[in-house]
């Protein structure tokens, strides 16, 4: 989760420059028939398994829809789950071929780290909660206040901005993971907890009392979370790209798992017959076929239908679209056009 | 057992027995038996008295709290988190309960867990002859021994005499852990002691070749040696080369055990008496005769705390495996908690993870305390 990026991933960035030319990930993903996708050991909404030990989550089907894209069929992705500090070199040492972890965009990690961020399929950014009790209703009233806070992440030095911006004070809490926050929080060891405002939420959805807990208005960083591939490899990069962009503009048109089929034998408008492959070859541009794109929003559903199955309102996260609503309803999602 | 009838108690009847017949009376209840155990142990002084008290007042503090929590208190039928709490405020063992499959297994397919299920029973048949020797038939039982890493191998993994393929990724949960601290356990042993013996070897080459790779594996943490495993191992082998990642953490888990293994053995080698060494020699021993019969036998046996600490120590690392996205029965747990049904319930998991490996361990512990009593001779 947002993990500044380590000595770890820079050294590995370092060896994956030293081995020179990328060969193409492509021929390597189609040759095995298997998508290795990188994805959180666990976080709730986004990565997880179920009672079966499967992979769920909103990353998770990403994945599947990549992979339905590339593969013509959504359950060949092999899982790696990864901690934060292992996602880069397991990426560059190309025991994956892509990272669908949640992993913040930021311009040490593209440009120096040697990654290419494709989209950010999830804009978040880092809020507090706090007990109601406690009267406080803004971040800038939390002056002499304990902050629960996960060590080695991007939340810990935007936390450190923040107070030192606002010139208040603050005892931080190092906790290492987002369950440990949990019982820290709830035992009183810290008065406030800070992390991404969907991991708040989904905390905040598991306690008893949700109610009783309060998330404060400021969002104090930009974190936009999206999916993230090896330096070099354009094609590669733009298959991944137009997969999930193809989700975006299939909920823009109104194409979904349930009705892809039908629109894609009658297509309402040339938009909608370019983005299935009933017109042109876009496919072919990618090195794919002409149903790729058909094939990702049927695999789970197109971006709304994935987010709402996952962290929707209807979920036990339960967050609303907000920024990561389409542009058309006062959000950032936006596709280019498929032309 | 009333002392009035005893007639040693009385003054004058000492002598009230021919010699030869004196009846073997029990000792008295202030020498002897509980009151007396407990008078000494727990209330023999005043700083004793009071930590016996206070002993006794966090027990009853903790204990009742405990079982409350862990079994009067607690849920265990329940699909979700909310279920649980709905019906008891204790511990959510449901949630270990549906994924008791996924615990044990983690991702092997569900058709083919009978082959895992075989493989432990057939473990503990290989086992048996190497940890007991009245087990009939032991010579064949232990070619049996031998050949069961390659039989658990076929078995787990298939491919060949009709048994499906199943990659070692699906591999997870407490079997894992099984496997690497099996496979650790069994190889870090001869390769300890061939280390142990090098490092103490007359040939230079050998020597410093020991001595550097024990001080080597010795110096790099564990989660090193697996994270270059898993990830930088492919930069050295030849492109196209796949060496399944298992097996690395396998290689690399026996490797670092070994390391260990061989300087406790050395601990061992060292308290034999020289006379032992020469003595051998007279009797016209060869280097390896005098090792196996007169030498190691002797230096194992004093090592045999140590080298159950150090298989011990390695059955718990087995869960570092999580750094090179290998989820074994705690990364299971991990992953599962993440699942918004049943997020929050951290503390089933690590009791459960807990009791686990306690089982484990303490097996082991048991079974390296009856092998010194086995092996005492008394000098």
């Amino acid at each position: 989760m947002f993990k500044r990026a380590s000595i770890v991933a820079a050294a590995a960035a370092v060896v994956g420059i030293a081995t020179g030319a990328q060969a193409a990930t492509l021929d390597d993903v189609k040759a095995r028939g298997v998508l290795h996708c990188i994805v959180n050991t666990g976080l709730p909404g986004f990565s997880y398994t179920d009672a079966n030990g499967n992979w769920a989550g909103f990353d998770a089907d990403m994945c599947r829809s990549v992979a339905a894209a590339v593969l013509g069929d959504g359950d060949k992705v092999k899982f790696i789950p990864a901690t934060g500090k292992t996602r880069f070199t397991l990426l560059n040492s190309k025991e994956g071929d892509v990272i669908f972890r949640n992993t913040t965009w930021t311009f040490v990690r593209d440009v120096d780290v040697k990654l290419t961020f494709i989209h950010p399929t999830y804009y978040d950014g880092q809020g507090f909660i706090i007990r109601k009790s406690k009267g406080v209703k803004s971040a800038k009233e939390l002056d002499g206040a304990t902050v629960c806070i996960q060590t080695g992440t991007t939340t810990e030095l935007n936390l450190a901005d923040f107070f030192r911006a606002n010139k208040i004070k603050y005892t931080p809490v190092p906790i290492e993971d987002s369950s440990e926050a949990r019982k820290n929080y709830l035992a009183d060891r810290c008065d406030a907890y800070t992390t991404d405002a969907s991991g708040l939420a989904a905390t905040r959805a598991t306690f008893e009392k949700p109610s009783d807990h309060v998330i404060l208005p400021e969002i104090i960083s930009k974190e936009p979370l999206g999916p993230v591939v090896r330096h070099g490899d354009n094609q590669w990069e733009d298959i991944v790209r137009w997969a999930v962009f193809a989700l975006i503009q299939a909920e823009e048109s109104g194409v979904t798992a349930a009705n892809a089929d039908e629109m894609a034998k009658t297509p309402p408008n040339p938009d909608v017959a370019r983005l299935l492959g009933a017109e042109g070859d876009l496919g072919a541009m990618l090195g794919l076929d002409k149903a790729w794109a058909l094939r990702a929003i049927k695999a789970r559903g197109n971006f709304g239908e994935i987010f709402e199955s996952n962290l929707g309102t209807k979920t036990p996260i339960g967050l609303e679209r907000g920024l990561n609503a389409l542009y058309t309803a006062g959000g950032l999602q936006y596709a280019p056009p498929f032309r | 057992m009333a002392n009035t009838h005893n007639p040693d108690m009385t003054p004058g009847l000492v002598n009230a027995y021919e010699p030869g017949e004196h009846p073997d009376w029990p000792a008295p209840s202030s020498v002897k038996g509980p009151a007396h155990w407990i008078k000494t142990n727990l209330f023999g002084s005043v700083t004793n008295t009071l930590l016996t008290l206070l002993t006794i007042y966090l027990l009853y503090k903790i204990i009742p709290a405990m079982v409350d929590w862990m079994f009067i208190d607690a849920a265990y039928t329940g699909t979700s988190r909310k279920d649980c709490e709905a019906q008891a405020s204790g511990a959510c063992w449901a949630f270990i309960g549906t994924r008791l499959q996924l615990f044990i297994y983690g991702f092997y397919p569900e058709a083919e867990r009978w082959r895992v299920n075989l493989t432990a029973i057939l473990l503990v048949v290989a086992l048996a002859p190497v940890l007991y020797d009245n087990v009939p038939h032991r010579g064949k039982a232990l070619i049996f021994t031998v050949l069961y890493p390659l039989i658990a191998g076929v078995l787990l993994v298939g491919g060949i005499f009709g048994l499906e393929y199943v990659a070692t990724d699906q591999f997870g949960g407490l079997m894992l852990n099984v496997i690497i601290g099996v496979t650790g356990i069994a190889f870090s042993l001869p390769i300890g002691i061939c280390l142990a013996l090098g490092r103490q070897s007359h040939l230079p080459v050998l020597r410093i070749v020991c001595v550097a790779f024990i001080e080597f594996i010795r110096g790099v943490p564990l989660i090193t040696l697996l994270f270059v495993a898993a990830v930088m191992l492919s930069y050295f082998v030849p492109p196209g080369t796949n060496f399944d990642l298992l097996v690395r953490m396998l290689i690399m888990v026996t490797l670092f055990a070994s390391g260990y293994m061989a300087e406790v053995i050395r601990g061992g080698l060292q308290a034999i008496p020289k006379g032992q060494y020469e003595a051998a020699d007279s009797m016209g021993l060869k280097y390896w005769q005098s090792m196996r019969l007169i030498i190691l036998p002797q230096a194992l046996k004093i090592a045999i705390p140590g080298i159950v600490n150090t298989f011990i120590a390695l059955y718990k690392d087995t869960t570092l495996v999580i750094v090179i996205g290998r989820l074994d029965i705690l990364g299971i747990g991990r992953s599962s908690l993440a699942d918004s049904k049943w997020q929050g319930l951290s503390t089933e998991v690590y009791v459960f993870v807990a009791i686990f490996f306690f089982i484990s361990c303490f097996l082991m512990s048991r079974y390296s305390l009856y092998l010194e009593k086995k092996l005492h001779t008394g000098h």
